[in-house]
């Protein structure tokens, strides 16, 4: 019967026609009574001092309702943005972010006015006559020079800008480097960049006077954090407030968090009685939305003369921008994960979280993980070649082997299942290993470079069980869903996962179709309103169908649980007899006088139930996983490099992948295009740029930003192993951001093997034509 | 992104433009096909007082071959000369070129008006109309290319001046045009063109100065016979690109060189 085989199943997204159509629901498209709109007026200063604000012209502007300022505010938003203890505990300085500055403003684009208007084009208008006298101060824009004694702050009378400096042991570094025949040192750059979902950040809050409520709609990936932090710190409890987050346009990470626009505009609707919308200009957004990456890395790998490696050093500066970001320190993550998929008597780390003034770094798709890739598949291919061995056979030798799972790695974290062999050799396979040497020699003696790069991944995500989360990052990530059987038999699903992307709608029905044996289209998914579902995390960190998933499920099977109890009292038969296949219970033997699903549903509404049981047919599940989960894979890039002019052109690009179970098998092949694609913009395109002196962004608008579009991207030659996780019943991992994870070692790995006859070691990220150029001319001079 | 308050006007003939120009000021615009205005007024790095709408001014949009001369209209969308047959067998060069010009959004709106008046020294069809010697005709007066284009996107347009069409020498021999950028709808980081002609080759350069270039030191040692390789060693003399954020300078004056040597070579080969 086709419903039990729903799971699996390659059928297209029930999100797509709404969206493709032009029927999305974006915070954009809401037009409520009485509805004004807020123009946020930011510092063009990365780091000043605000002598005075004069707002006369603006409030005399054409429909002009308010202009308020940070004094305005005082009375009505009680605290700063909080910063997650997450992930390092012993921070040394938490600046406090207020979501307005008042006295000093310490990155370009930081708010210090917004203006209330009709429309927005005068809202605009009003915003350039808001005068603010600036006293600039020096700019903290270099993560090196920023730790030298004397710099100058990111915050003025800071006694550093040290945010956080912590070591991180895992295992005797000292004792397994004495182990090392060579020890290799590589330095490598994060550069930052920006998120660019293809829907900026918006929102709209409506306070309602004398009802005391508020409501807020905001394009975020965590309705119910958002409603945790912006409710207390307007003094409402989280009764009077509701956040709706219906369709997303992307988030890739940077809206999971609250933002101080979501303060304002809440904060200011509260203070003039009326609705207010504000809607993030391309501008705004690659100015003063959290930046990803942004972290510079020094590392050291010990190995012995036969490629086995022994042992990892790594030192992270990373850039947390002029505050601390909600969850900006898990991208210390990087240290914990660096040792990838290899076996390494042990790998020490210093994470140092520096304060500089641009705006702040959070988690972008990956968070840590891309870099941790990064690194850790640069030094083995820098061991092989200063080896004279084959990378390949570098990665065969140092693989954690499939027996050894469960794993713990060098900082205790256990890799729950893998088979890195598996994936690198089917992928090899798609390439043709042997024939592309012999093609890349070849064509070498003509003065052509192919260059190959393999990136063998492995990544944490379902974030995640509580016994991990709750000593590091304070919170217990753990994931919600109710779910309730209507009397008909139809099923409404709230989970506190969002979707936005991820095609949630479809994927979770799939699971609720099979667990409960009801038709697809019965069942109806609901997330993003703080108002309709039960307290969640959102969605981040590839942990929505490894966590959310898993709840939804365990709510079918408390329903089926009572489904059966009540079955067997209908059928007058024992509970144990009961049968429940595929959507049909009857009792053992008599398969031909089955109820399905609704009449269940229906009988349970109604009276004559057993003794004690009550009506309805619903459950309620916060799952907390036992572990995290631990997808991998092995990606294969093959790139032409012109060596004359620089440019890289990506010839192949293969990717071999295990995410455990696949529920549907097209939205995860649509992740990894996605993901795949976010890695090769940061290998060869997207970089945000300032100027060193003045710290102006010089990136603020697409023409500069460099976001690549399907005509630079490759055909994606993907396929799939299936290793099932065995920390979930389904089996189950996670994809999101598996893509991205993997790309930009593959990308620069075979860059850098292309240019190895001209004994270049290493190429930063974004491989630009001019720094391949450069580099060259070095080599030859 | 949102323009600060302007006039608007849609006029329906030249003369009436030049009219409303005058009316409005030094800081009135012309609105075209709008590629170039429109973002720059969004990003309010251009606020002008008041635009002039031209896009409905009949008749000025149209292509056609006068003996030796290629006449474009001012309206003239990318897409029209891309597809027309008209330049494709008088000056395939031009249609080549328009191929090349931003995505089909921009093509299917931009026109060589538009690019002549704004003179980037990035908009693809300056190199080409200074190279060929083309006229750039206005309400006013003709102009030569090689007079036209001042400074950075300064031309010797007036303020009440409005391009009406563009005139090109008929030229089907050799040709090519290496547009090198990194993503495919960007700007040229530098382009190069290359005709061959009744009267030798041309060589301009695109975005590889503060106006367009033309590469007369390239053209003279292929008049004495130089090769590709060669000549191409001459293209520093015409150019002089600056820093930014996509390339250094120093880069930019090797690509160009490396770009006008292929470009030759690419037509050569081509027949």
């Amino acid at each position: 019967m086709a419903i039990t085989q729903m799971i699996g199943a390659h059928i297209q997204r029930r999100e797509d026609p709404r969206l493709i159509t032009g029927h999305g629901s974006y915070i954009d498209d809401m037009r409520l009574t009485g509805m004004l709109h807020m123009s946020v007026v930011r510092s063009p200063f990365p780091h000043a001092r605000i002598r005075s604000i004069d707002i006369t012209d603006a409030a005399k502007a054409p429909g002009v309702h308010a202009v308020y300022t940070a004094r305005d505010f005082k009375a009505h938003i009680a605290g700063g943005i909080p910063a997650a203890p997450a992930f390092i505990p012993d921070k040394k300085q938490v600046p406090t972010h207020y979501p307005i500055a008042e006295t000093e403003v310490c990155y370009q684009g930081e708010p210090v006015a917004v203006v209330l208007a009709d429309d927005r084009y005068l809202a605009d208008d009003a915003a350039q006559l808001v005068s603010v006298d600036y006293d600039p101060l020096p700019a903290v824009m270099d993560l090196e020079k920023a730790l030298e004694a004397g710099s100058p702050t990111a915050h003025e009378g800071a006694p550093d800008n040290v945010a956080w400096d912590t070591i991180l042991p895992g295992g005797d570094i000292d004792a397994a480097m004495a182990e090392a025949d060579i020890k290799l040192s590589l330095r490598v750059t994060q550069q930052r960049l920006a998120p660019t979902a293809m829907e900026t950040r918006g929102c709209v809050a409506e306070w309602v006077p004398f009802a005391n409520t508020l409501t807020l709609w905001t394009s975020t990936q965590v309705p119910h954090f958002v409603r945790l932090f912006v409710s207390g710190a307007l003094g409402i409890t989280e009764a009077q407030m509701r956040v709706v987050s219906k369709d997303v346009g992307g988030g890739f990470g940077c809206k999971a968090f609250p933002y101080p626009e979501e303060y304002l505009s809440s904060a200011s609707s509260k203070l003039i009685g009326r609705p207010v919308k504000w809607i993030e200009t391309r501008t705004e957004s690659l100015q003063s939305t959290h930046h990803g990456r942004g972290q510079l890395y020094d590392a050291e790998i010990g190995a012995k003369r036969d490629g086995t490696l022994v042992g990892l050093r790594v030192t992270q500066l990373l850039d947390s921008g002029a505050y601390v970001g909600v969850f900006g320190s898990f991208q210390t993550c990087a240290i914990l994960l660096g040792g990838g998929c290899y076996t390494f008597k042990a790998v020490h780390g210093r994470t140092v979280g520096v304060l500089t003034n641009r705006v702040p770094t959070d988690p972008y798709r990956g968070a840590g993980r891309p870099e941790a890739t990064h690194l850790v598949e640069r030094l083995v291919d820098m061991v092989a070649a200063e080896l004279g061995m084959d990378p390949v056979e570098v990665r065969r030798k140092n693989f954690i082997a499939p027996e050894a799972f469960p794993h713990p790695n060098n900082f205790g974290l256990v890799y729950d299942s893998g088979q890195y062999e598996k994936t690198m050799d089917r992928a090899l396979d798609m390439l043709g290993y042997g024939d592309f040497r012999k093609r890349q020699q070849e064509l070498r003696a003509q003065g052509r470079y192919l260059g190959l790069g393999l990136s063998t991944w492995v990544e944490i995500c379902g974030i995640g069980p509580s016994a991990a989360t709750a000593p590091a990052a304070g919170v217990a990530l753990v994931e919600s869903s109710a779910l309730r059987v209507h009397p008909t038999g139809s099923v409404t699903v709230s989970t506190g996962t969002h979707n936005h992307g991820q095609g949630h709608e479809t994927t979770f029905a799939q699971i609720v179709a099979d667990a409960l044996g009801v038709p697809y289209e019965m069942v109806d998914i609901k997330h993003g309103d703080t108002g309709e579902t039960p307290f969640g995390y959102g969605t981040y960190g590839s942990r929505s169908l490894a966590v959310g998933g898993i709840s939804i499920l365990k709510s079918c099977q408390k329903v089926v649980e009572k489904a059966k109890r009540l079955a067997a009292h209908i059928f007058e038969a024992s509970e144990d007899d009961v049968v429940f296949d595929q959507g049909r219970f009857y009792v053992k033997g008599s398969p031909d006088n089955a109820k399905v699903l609704g009449e269940i549903a229906f009988a349970s509404y109604g009276a004559g139930l057993p003794e004690g049981m009550e009506q309805g047919l619903e459950a309620i599940t916060y799952f907390d996983p036992p572990n995290f989960v631990w997808p991998f894979g092995c990606h294969i890039c093959v790139v032409e490099v012109d060596a004359t002019t620089g440019a890289v052109e990506i010839q192949r690009y293969i990717a071999v992948d295990d995410c455990g179970n696949v529920i549907n098998p097209m939205i995860v092949e649509g992740q990894l295009h996605g993901g795949i694609a976010q890695g090769i913009a940061q290998a060869l395109f997207e970089e945000m740029s300032y100027d060193d002196e003045s710290g102006q962004l010089l990136t603020g608008t697409f023409l500069d930003y460099l976001v690549p579009t399907m005509a630079e991207m490759p055909r994606y030659e993907l396929d799939r192993t299936v290793t099932p996780s065995p920390t979930n019943e389904l089996g189950v991992k996670g994809i999101g951001e598996a893509g991205t994870i993997a790309a930009s070692a593959a990308v620069i790995n075979s860059v850098c093997d292309a240019l190895s006859p001209f004994g270049i070691r290493h190429v930063e990220m974004p491989a630009r034509p001019d720094r391949i150029w450069k580099l060259i001319q070095e080599a030859r001079s | 992104m949102i323009p600060a308050a302007f006039e608007y006007t849609a006029v329906s003939s030249v003369d009436e433009a030049a009219e409303a120009l005058r009316k409005y000021g030094e800081d009135a615009k012309v609105l075209a096909g709008g590629q170039s205005l429109i973002p720059l007024m969004r990003l309010r790095l251009a606020q002008p007082s008041a635009l002039v709408d031209i896009g409905r001014i009949p008749g000025l949009d149209g292509i056609r071959r006068e003996n030796g001369t290629l006449v474009v209209g001012a309206l003239a969308r990318h897409a029209d000369i891309q597809t027309s047959d008209e330049v494709r067998s008088a000056l395939p060069l031009l249609a080549e070129v328009a191929n090349d010009v931003g995505d089909n959004q921009v093509r299917s709106m931009g026109t060589i008006g538009g690019v002549v008046a704004h003179g980037d020294a990035a908009g693809d069809y300056n190199a080409l109309a200074l190279m060929l010697d083309a006229e750039i005709v206005t309400n006013r007066r003709r102009h030569r290319a090689a007079e036209f284009y001042k400074d950075i996107f300064t031309t010797a347009l007036e303020p009440d001046e409005v391009v009406t069409e563009v005139r090109f020498p008929v030229a089907s021999g050799r040709h090519a045009y290496i547009k090198f950028r990194r993503r495919l709808f960007d700007w040229a980081i530098a382009g190069v063109a290359v005709q061959q002609t009744g009267s030798g080759w041309r060589v301009g350069y695109v975005n590889l100065g503060n106006t367009p270039r033309r590469g007369t030191a390239v053209e003279s040692a292929l008049a004495q016979g130089a090769s590709p390789a060669d000549a191409s060693a001459q293209t520093g003399s015409a150019i002089d690109p600056v820093d930014d954020v996509r390339a250094s300078a120093e880069y930019k004056r090797s690509l160009a060189a490396t770009l006008t040597r292929r470009a030759l070579e690419t037509a050569s080969a081509g027949g």
